[in-house]
């Protein structure tokens, strides 16, 4: 048997009168207030309503369209949408309401809506930004949303991604060590200090927002890019891989298309939606890189 | 079309681990997959992952407690299996390079979570599910698996037998979105479908939006039971304006719950006095319910979760993602302020109904992951538990399918023998049945593989022709809203016979209006349109199965409240909820838990936190 038993008769009957209630006991007393709380909460929502209905509350979006299918959109436009302003609504919610209410053919990539998933990295206006962590609020009209630069355009919001995942699988993405523990239970010892290290390299999630902001990947299509960079500074950083496995991951960003090219723009910094301090990454393996030569030379 | 020996369908934690395990064993492995691999929402998962690592603690324990959470509706061999075999398998995440949280000595952390006798949960940082979704694509990015990414799985090519325990599946058909093309995928050994949750049937859910349920759809189509739909989790602390998550972790360090009166209402009122804000999750989401329910929730809405107490340094440590999470997704500083959380949508414990090696009733379909039900979380699934359940059950599919021995099952699948009578009484008139047209297979019988896998491709060519032929009707995005309001409203925390019954009316009125959809969209190019019409589909069907069965469940078990039946009922309700597709309708029948371990039998008993 089980010995959770909520309350059930949680909507008990509504005081007769006044007075009663006022000399209810506290739950009643609670319920009142409940109750008077859900009036004026209704009365708020019908403003509420009647207000978006004059249209002065709507957010004036205008959105990037382009479909090579369809005839009447070979030709890149801009659309325009006005969507009901709630607050606390994102890029992504508003795009969301403007697809389902308006035009079901509008496309875009998202699906955790809270910036992990790394799917709705998009061009607004004029940055780099994940639709789903950016307030609607916080942005001037109308509100230009493009999808990102310097990738081809599949439909609408949507760009073609291969490109840059070739860049982050040319890199080796994968834990190598040939120093295991003895028993099959014990862990690689890494320490704190280590891991704190590289805590924020093993954050990105692959949005790509970072390689679009890139003037130096705009022009040279073959350059490693921040990502793939970052993705290889949290492999050689970490203490488990080994001074060997160092040496070869510095190797493959120090070719010809890797860390040298890197301008030290910041502009990779400054749009990742997920604080990496990726130029700050892409320096360091520059240093170390520096350093390792001076030892082999 | 494309052929291989093991085809896995999804690349989440589940899929992934399958993939590779499979290709271990020697299989020719290709993973198809609607989001690109790193999109999967196992990315989303913060708190933890469960594992007997350390000494005091062991696996018996672990299953004990897995038993307990699971108010005795898992089956033992599925939650031995999980606690047995976790350990290692954390181990092998670490040896793959996970960045796993640290303790001075250098060795991977462990914090307390709900319901667990040992804090036994390992962690990286509130970001768990992250780093173990990318150390595992990478293992499949090493190992060159075959990766079709943003290809959305349509069916199941499933022969067509009379019973589904006669039944094989020899591939699956797919829908590329960047395309259109569909294609087939021969599956000489095996599909294992991982597709993860359903929780877009409801609006307030921490489920990302590709979570509807399209395995479980398939595989229910296919004839292949679900089993324990009804049992929902609710996660306690979901940011009210978004159903994102906020981990349980947080109250694993300390964190508290208040009301609107500034009391620490799960000791106050009496819903845990020994847990307290770490009572299993069905029991503090309830308490937080009835404290809204009773006034003294704030806004009328939700509760406070607090962790300013424990200092800015820990926080930073453990639970920085939580800060990031609150600020963005609701605007507030969790360092100076609490954070208002209240229930939301979180996990199916039920799901395709397999056996502890990820065998379904139909011979090479497996299930691995939250769309599978091995029955490892019975009426509420402990925190931490899930990832576990991903790599264990993942690895143990992969093998099968890839062609080792695993020795026999000891969960029966499908209607064998042991099983009660299917003469249950489904509570409601179901309405005009969807009939022969929607059935993965239909058709006549055929025997060769390519034939199924043939007949299976022209049919969903001719589904998706259908669909973008139509000009005018109902869009998907209404049909969905409904159902997802009436699920919100009906079928939630706190469920009642009427409600229940509301629903169903609601999801048969919606399932009516599914005749007539129609894809505005023309385009054969990245077409979400279709691919969310055709999602809509698969969450009536899951709406249905969730419904129909807490509407034939009479007991008070786990997630499962019901308002006239407030007591667990062992003798009669200690079995599994089956849900077979019975030409278009839902028929229900049951089969007995599996109670009996290697550690012994797990006795029913009353369940206090
Ligand atoms: C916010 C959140 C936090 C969580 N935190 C924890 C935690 O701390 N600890 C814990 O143990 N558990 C946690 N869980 C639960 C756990 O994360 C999930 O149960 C688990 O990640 C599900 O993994 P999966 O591999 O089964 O599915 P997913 O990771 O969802 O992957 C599903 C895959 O299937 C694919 N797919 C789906 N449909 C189709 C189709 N039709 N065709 C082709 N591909 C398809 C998708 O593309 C995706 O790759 C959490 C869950 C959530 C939502
Ligand atoms: S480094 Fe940052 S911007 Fe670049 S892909 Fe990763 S998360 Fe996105
Ligand atoms: S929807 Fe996943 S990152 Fe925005």
């Amino acid at each position: 048997m089980s010995t959770q038993r909520p309350e059930t008769e949680t909507e008990t009957e509504s005081a007769e009168t006044d007075a009663e209630a006022a000399e209810g006991t506290p739950k009643e007393r609670r319920l009142d207030e409940k109750r008077r709380r859900a009036e004026e909460r209704e009365r708020k929502r019908v403003e509420e309503a009647e207000r978006v209905a004059a249209d002065a509350e709507r957010y004036h979006l205008k959105v990037f369209r382009y479909d090579p299918e369809v005839a009447g959109k070979q030709e890149p436009r801009f659309d325009d949408f006005h969507v009901p302003y709630e607050t606390g609504m994102t890029v992504l919610d508003a795009l969301i309401y403007a697809r389902d209410e308006f035009d079901a053919s509008l496309t875009f990539r998202h699906s955790c809506r809270q910036a992990i998933c790394g799917s709705d990295a998009l061009f607004i206006n004029g940055r780099q930004r994940l639709g789903c962590q950016t307030q609607l609020s916080d942005l001037d009209q109308p509100v230009r949303i493009e999808p990102l630069p310097h990738q081809e355009v599949v439909k609408d919001l949507v760009v073609d991604m291969e490109h840059f995942y070739d860049q982050m699988e040319s890199v080796e993405p994968y834990f190598q060590t040939t120093d295991r523990p003895d028993g099959e239970l014990e862990e690689q010892r890494q320490s704190r200090e280590n891991r704190e290290k590289i805590k924020t390299s093993t954050r990105c999630i692959w949005c790509g927002a970072c390689m679009s902001s890139c003037n130096i990947a705009a022009g040279d299509n073959e350059y490693l890019g921040p990502a793939a960079i970052n993705k290889a500074y949290r492999f050689a950083m970490d203490e488990r891989e080994g001074e060997e496995m160092k040496q070869r991951r510095l190797e493959i960003v120090e070719e010809e298309h890797g860390v040298w090219r890197c301008q030290t723009q910041f502009s990779c910094t400054e749009v990742c939606p997920k604080d990496i301090p990726l130029t700050e990454h892409i320096q360091e393996l520059k240093r170390e890189a520096v350093k390792s030569n001076l030892k082999f030379w | 079309m494309y052929e291989y020996d093991v085809i896995v369908v999804g690349a989440g934690g589940a899929g992934l681990r399958a993939a590779i395990a499979a290709q271990e064993a020697g299989a020719d492995v290709a993973m198809v997959t609607k989001l690109h691999p790193v999109r999967s929402h196992t990315g989303a998962a913060e708190g933890g992952i469960n594992a007997a690592l350390r000494e005091g603690d062991d696996w018996e324990l672990h299953a004990y407690d897995t038993m307990k959470g699971a108010d005795y509706l898992a089956d033992a061999p599925a939650a031995e299996a999980l606690t047995q075999e976790s350990p290692e398998e954390v181990i092998q995440l670490e040896h793959w390079g996970m960045a796993f949280s640290r303790d001075d000595d250098g060795r991977v952390s462990q914090r307390p979570f709900g319901g667990l006798s040992f804090p036994r949960t390992t962690y990286a940082g509130a970001e768990t599910g992250h780093h173990l979704l990318h150390t595992l694509y990478e293992q499949v990015v090493k190992r060159g698996i075959d990766v079709f990414d943003e290809w959305y799985v349509l069916n199941l090519a499933v022969s067509d037998e009379e019973r589904p325990e006669d039944r094989t599946c020899h591939g699956v058909v797919a829908y590329e979105t960047a395309t259109g093309n569909v294609e087939a995928f021969t599956a000489r050994d095996g599909v294992i479908l991982a597709t993860g949750g359903l929780g877009q049937v409801y609006d307030h859910t921490t489920n990302a939006v590709a979570n509807t349920g399209d395995g479980v759809a398939m595989a229910y189509r296919a004839g292949v039971p679900a089993e324990d739909m009804e049992m929902i989790q609710f996660h306690p602390t979901t940011l009210p304006s978004t159903g994102v998550l906020i981990s349980e972790g947080v109250r694993g360090e300390g964190g508290i719950l208040y009301n609107d009166e500034g009391e620490r209402f799960m000791f106050e009122h009496g819903y845990a006095k020994n847990d307290g804000e770490l009572a299993s999750r069905d029991v503090v989401s309830r308490a937080e319910l009835t404290e809204v329910n009773e006034g003294r929730g704030i806004e009328d809405e939700y509760v406070h979760l607090d962790m300013r107490h424990l200092g800015e340094e820990r926080i930073l440590d453990r639970l920085e993602n939580i800060l990031h999470l609150a600020e963005d997704f609701e605007g507030v500083d969790g360092l100076e302020e609490p954070m208002p959380v209240k229930p939301g949508q979180h996990y199916a414990m039920g799901g395709i109904e397999t056996d502890e090696f990820g065998r379904t009733c139909v011979d090479g379909l497996y299930a691995v992951g939250e769309c599978a039900c091995a029955s490892v979380h019975g009426s509420n699934r402990l925190g931490g538990n899930a990832l576990p359940e991903l790599i264990v059950f993942g690895k143990r599919a992969g093998r099968h399918a890839g062609g080792e021995d695993l020795g026999d099952p000891r969960i029966p699948v499908g209607r064998t023998g042991e099983v009660e009578p299917g003469d249950v009484e489904t509570p409601v008139e179901l309405g005009e049945p969807w009939g022969a047209a929607a059935v993965a297979d239909g058709g006549a019988a055929a025997e060769a593989a390519e034939a199924v896998v043939e007949r299976t491709l022209e049919r969903e060519r001719e589904r998706i022709d259908r669909l973008l032929e139509r000009d005018e009707g109902t869009q998907h995005a209404d049909i969905r809203a409904a159902v997802q309001r009436t699920m919100t409203e009906n079928v939630n925390v706190f469920r009642e016979e009427s409600a229940l019954k509301e629903a169903l009316v609601d999801i048969h009125a919606a399932r009516q209006r599914y005749r007539d959809v129609y894809v505005a969209d023309p385009s054969s190019t990245y077409n979400t349109d279709l691919i969310q019409t055709i999602e809509t589909r698969n969450l009536l069907d899951i709406a249905e199965m969730i419904t129909v069965g807490a509407l034939a469940r009479e007991e008070f078990r786990g997630a499962h409240w019901r308002k006239q039946y407030q007591e667990r009922r062992d003798d009669e309700w200690l079995k599994h909820t089956m849900v077979s597709w019975s030409d278009g309708s839902p028929e229900l029948w049951y089969k007995p838990v599996v109670l009996e371990g290697e550690a012994g039998a797990y006795e029913p008993k009353e369940r206090s936190y």
